[in-house]
């Protein structure tokens, strides 16, 4: 006899004993890239056409240098959680959807840290 | 695993597009497109990394005709996902499931979206002396 609520067990144990932590984690991302995309899109139009003094002061600001780096892990993570659904959903065969997702996953993170080290790099020589 | 000849769901070809399904493929076109976005967006910070020379370069690219046409694009789709993300989460919370507030609040998010993507354009060239 089944002792839990639906919703129990919904929020717990799925087939995978993860549950809905993919599902939930695109949301907490995404709710968090609301602000950040719009701070974002604010600071690269006072950014364009700057030379490097000028960038290198900006992001040499802490709380830029923070929302930059706080940008950054979340996008990546949000479109690592987009892209393996979509992955899923169109690339056919086991060989090659685990190929794609590895190759995706890692450039993604690959990608990230070059991002955030870029970002440490110039916030101390600005 | 033998590939197996089966129909696939949802079988584009005999669908009539609506502005549901249209807006929905558009979300993930966004997505992937602003995912391969990424790539401009670190080459720009990285290379300021490697100095003012790297980086006058990455900002002559982003200032050239194709570069501005790219952030255009980019400044679209960021502000689409956006809008629709903001659509998927009241869905969410299980709001504006009937057909007429789908329509609705799909055409006020592309109102938004091409609005938005408008102001920031003008704003972009308004300060950057009208480039």
């Amino acid at each position: 006899m089944e002792l839990r609520s639906s919703l129990g067990r919904a929020r717990g144990l799925g087939s995978a004993k993860e549950g809905i932590s993919h599902w939930w984690a695109q949301r907490v991302t995404a709710i968090a890239l609301v602000p950040l995309a719009i701070w974002f899109v604010l600071a690269a139009i006072s950014l364009l056409g700057a030379d490097y003094a000028t960038f290198a002061a900006w992001i040499g600001t802490f709380g830029n240098a923070l929302l930059m780096a706080l940008l950054v892990i979340v996008l990546f993570y949000h479109a690592h959680l987009g892209m393996q659904v979509v992955i899923e959903d169109y690339v056919s065969g086991h060989a090659a959807l685990i190929t794609t997702l590895l190759i995706v996953r890692f450039a993604l993170f690959a990608l990230a840290v070059s991002c955030l080290l870029a970002i440490v790099l110039v916030a101390l020589k600005g | 695993m033998p590939a197996t000849e089966r129909p696939l769901s949802p079988h584009i070809q005999i669908y009539r597009p609506q502005i549901t399904s249209g807006l929905s493929i558009f979300h993930r076109i966004t997505g992937v497109a602003l995912t391969l976005g990424t790539l401009l967006l670190t080459w720009w910070l990285v290379s300021a990394a490697y100095g003012p020379e790297a980086f006058a370069t990455a900002q002559a690219f982003l200032g050239s005709f194709i570069g501005q046409l790219v952030l255009w694009g980019f400044t679209f789709a960021v502000f689409y996902h956006l809008a629709n993300g903001v659509r998927h989460l009241l869905w969410d919370f299980g709001w504006g499931f009937e057909l007429e507030q789908l329509r609705f609040s799909g055409i006020v998010m592309l109102a938004f979206a091409a609005v938005a993507t408008l102001v920031t354009l003008i704003a972009g060239y308004s300060l950057a002396g009208g480039q």
